[in-house]
């Protein structure tokens, strides 16, 4: 069955990396929904979290193949279960009218989203949470004019005191 | 500590190394490196176009089990290169390339000759170093050669920054370069060595499928006293050609679309198929799905993401294979008794019913040639082949009896490989021949070798099965394209014999199997690269054969 499986690889932080990682889901042919990348717990290490959709050994496949690279250090399937996952959304709406402007706000209370830019045609509403929820706030909100949309991905971190981390 | 260039620092990284010959071209953003290398003991062969100065530098590590060193100027000369090394890659073959860049300040202006030879090897490559300081040099060398040679064997790229290669700096050879990522060598998990000694042990029908691997790990003895044990039949992919000795009663020659009828049969009927040192590629196993279908598969492979990246495996060992079939033999010789069954005297029968099969040809018979070849030669003799019909031709009827004797682009199938790649075999043991099977078609791609083999005293032997066409084309338009050949006339080729006279090797043309032993013969005693220009009939198929994507049951013949 397709899914959506995320990945958390740490990988050397330094240039060129990002270009090797991406290189090889071309190369080998994988479907990559998202990857969010930044800086990790040490400053010589970053952080890339994969969303891949495929089957379950696509997904084993493509740590196999992360895992085969000489930059990156660690690669993990990480149970949605056991993990906390979130994405940060950007959403800019026209609110051409007052009553617009009202309803979108009652969404993103509904959604617990922030309004982070006002003006007097859009609002820029930021919304952290599953992928699900964000793809449930657009949905419903598609019936306003959507200017523009920024997604960061999903990233990802195991739950509980247990970590994807390097040991050394 | 000493002061010296980012070239010279390269150069002595690489005498560190154990390097002994480097194959390349120089060219404008290189420079300092080659003027450091006249200091060098570094013998340089001169190679007259990237790709084959890439292919010498395989066919040197294939045959010498050793890191293989090309070099090459910045933008054109790297992108030459770039065939040579993803022919490596896929064969896993430890080369080294090194290239020059334009000036750091330069990098991203498309200065002139300019590639990002960075990005452009990235796919077919371990891995791949851009130095920007001179105090880098010596640990990236060292990091390079250990990844290329270790782990599975790859093509490891330096691309060196003019003026890297000319600062000079006080540089320390001391420091190790950290890759914290790279596990090299993996040990085989006992408890899975135990599961597969219970499922070998329960095996009634067992075959080993032996590939490079084998050879990359130097697990000839291993495997040989495996086989022997279980008294298992072997077949190899291409690339495990010559890991098993040939001439062995267990052995079954080749398996795969130009497979022996044995190795094909047998493989098929297998009930535990033990493959080692191979990735299962669809020149092998013909359709996936349908193959050795029956079979539960132990996979032993050195490379965790080969694992049912193909065919879903009963069991995986991730280990080197020498590791992999000792821990595997500490407990199988503990409990098995060698016993012949159904299974050992049914491939008795077989293999003499098909010993001295061979189809009847219009003119000189390529498979009776390669016969022919096998007698003249040592057994220590190595063969090197083009791609095509020439390769399969060889890989079906020269009989590989000892280990790296028997060198192709395999995964890459790449043309013009064989001739520069016996340049380099030869450098490699310069005191044993080396022969070249090749096709017309193939020989032309890199034929400008020649001038690398005269002017650099690197005698080889060259035997172009000529048919004037491009012949595995031609083959698969006779066979399935209803005889429409579309672009695979070469009815122009040169006059081969006078081709290589030109260039100072020696010519020779036969024009019956009876002249070829005595040419041969002669060939091995010339001090000169000789070319033997064997006219065949343009209508001869590679058979057995295997529709591309059917079953290996479906061969044709």
């Amino acid at each position: 069955m397709k899914q959506t499986f995320i990945i958390t690889t740490l990988v050397e932080h330094k240039p060129g990396v990002l270009s090797k990682v991406s290189s090889m889901f071309w190369r080998r042919n994988f479907n990559i929904e998202s990857i969010a990348i930044g800086a990790a717990e040490r400053k010589d290490l970053a952080r890339m979290t994969i969303a891949v959709k495929g089957e379950e050994r696509d997904a084993q496949r493509l740590v196999a193949q992360l895992e085969k690279l000489v930059d990156v250090l660690k690669a993990t399937m990480l149970d949605p279960e056991d993990a906390v996952i979130r994405e940060l959304a950007l959403i800019k709406v026209r609110t051409a009218n007052s009553r617009i402007r009202s309803d979108v706000f009652n969404y993103v209370e509904a959604f617990r989203g922030r309004t982070v830019d006002l003006s007097p045609e859009s609002i820029i509403v930021e919304l952290v949470g599953s992928r699900s929820k964000i793809d449930a706030f657009l949905e419903l909100t598609k019936k306003f004019e959507i200017l523009e949309v920024s997604r960061t991905g999903e990233t990802a971190l195991l739950r509980g005191p247990g970590s994807v981390t390097l040991n050394d | 500590m000493s002061r010296m260039s980012g070239a010279q620092t390269l150069i002595k990284a690489l005498e560190k190394e154990k390097v002994e010959v480097i194959f390349g071209i120089p060219g404008g953003q290189i420079m300092p490196i080659y003027d450091a290398l006249l200091d060098s003991k570094i013998r340089h062969v001169l190679a007259r176009h990237e790709q084959s100065a890439a292919h010498m530098a395989d066919g040197y590590a294939r045959v010498s089990n050793k890191a293989g060193v090309c070099m090459a100027t910045s933008g054109p000369g790297a992108t030459n290169l770039v065939t040579g090394i993803a022919t490596a890659y896929l064969d896993s073959s430890p080369v080294v390339a090194i290239t020059g860049q334009v000036p750091s300040s330069q990098i991203a202006s498309d200065a002139f000759q300019e590639a990002d030879i960075i990005g452009i090897t990235t796919p077919i490559t371990k891995y791949n170093f851009q130095p920007r300081s001179v105090e880098e040099i010596p640990k990236i060398v060292n990091a390079t050669f250990y990844l290329a040679s270790t782990g599975r064997r790859a093509p490891v790229l330096i691309d060196m920054p003019r003026d890297v290669q000319s600062e000079i700096k006080k540089v320390d050879f001391s420091e190790k370069y950290i890759i914290r990522g790279y596990k090299a060598l993996p040990k085989p998990d006992p408890l899975k060595i135990k599961k597969a000694a219970e499922l070998i042990f329960k095996a009634d029908k067992p075959f080993i499928l032996a590939g490079g691997g084998i050879t990359n790990s130097n697990a000839f003895r291993e495997l040989k006293e495996l086989a022997e044990l279980l008294m298992a039949p072997v077949g190899t992919t291409l690339m495990g050609k010559g890991c098993f000795p040939e001439d062995h009663p267990l052995s079954l020659g080749m398996v795969g679309m130009h497979g022996t009828k044995e190795a094909n049969y047998f493989v098929m009927k297998a009930d535990v198929l033990l493959a080692v040192g191979c990735r299962f590629s669809d020149r092998t196993t013909g359709k996936l799905d349908d193959f050795s279908p029956d079979a539960k598969v132990i996979h032993i492979d050195i490379d965790p993401a080969e694992i049912g990246k193909k065919r879903d495996v009963e069991l995986d060992i991730i280990s080197s294979a020498d590791k992999a079939i000792d821990a595997l033999m500490e407990i199988l010789k503990q409990r098995m008794k060698k016993k012949e069954s159904n299974w050992q005297k049914r491939i008795k029968e077989l293999k003499d019913r098909f010993k001295n099969e061979i189809n009847d040809s219009k003119g000189i018979s390529p498979p009776k040639l390669l016969k022919l070849l096998r007698e003249a030669l040592p057994l220590e003799a190595i063969v090197t082949t083009e791609v095509g019909q020439n390769q399969m031709w060889a890989a079906l009827n020269f009989k590989a009896i000892k280990p790296r004797t028997f060198i192709t682009s395999g995964g890459f199938g790449c043309m013009g490989f064989g001739f520069p790649a016996a340049i380099g075999a030869k450098v490699a043991k310069p005191d044993v021949p080396v022969v070249d099977i090749a096709g017309d078609g193939s020989f032309r791609m890199t034929e400008n070798s020649l001038a690398t083999s005269v002017a650099e005293d690197i005698p080889v032997i060259v035997v172009i099965l000529n048919n004037s066409v491009l012949g595995m084309v031609a083959q698969w338009q006779r066979l399935f394209y209803n005889r429409r050949y579309s672009a695979v006339n070469l009815g122009d080729n040169p006059d081969f014999v006078k081709l290589s006279k030109s260039y100072g090797a020696e010519g020779k043309r036969i024009n019956s199997l009876d002249e070829f032993t005595d040419t041969i013969n002669q060939a091995l005693k010339e001090d000169v690269t000789t070319v033997i220009d064997v006219p065949i009939d343009p209508e001869e198929n590679v058979f057995p054969m295997v529709p591309a994507g059917r079953s290996l049951k479906e061969i044709v013949e």
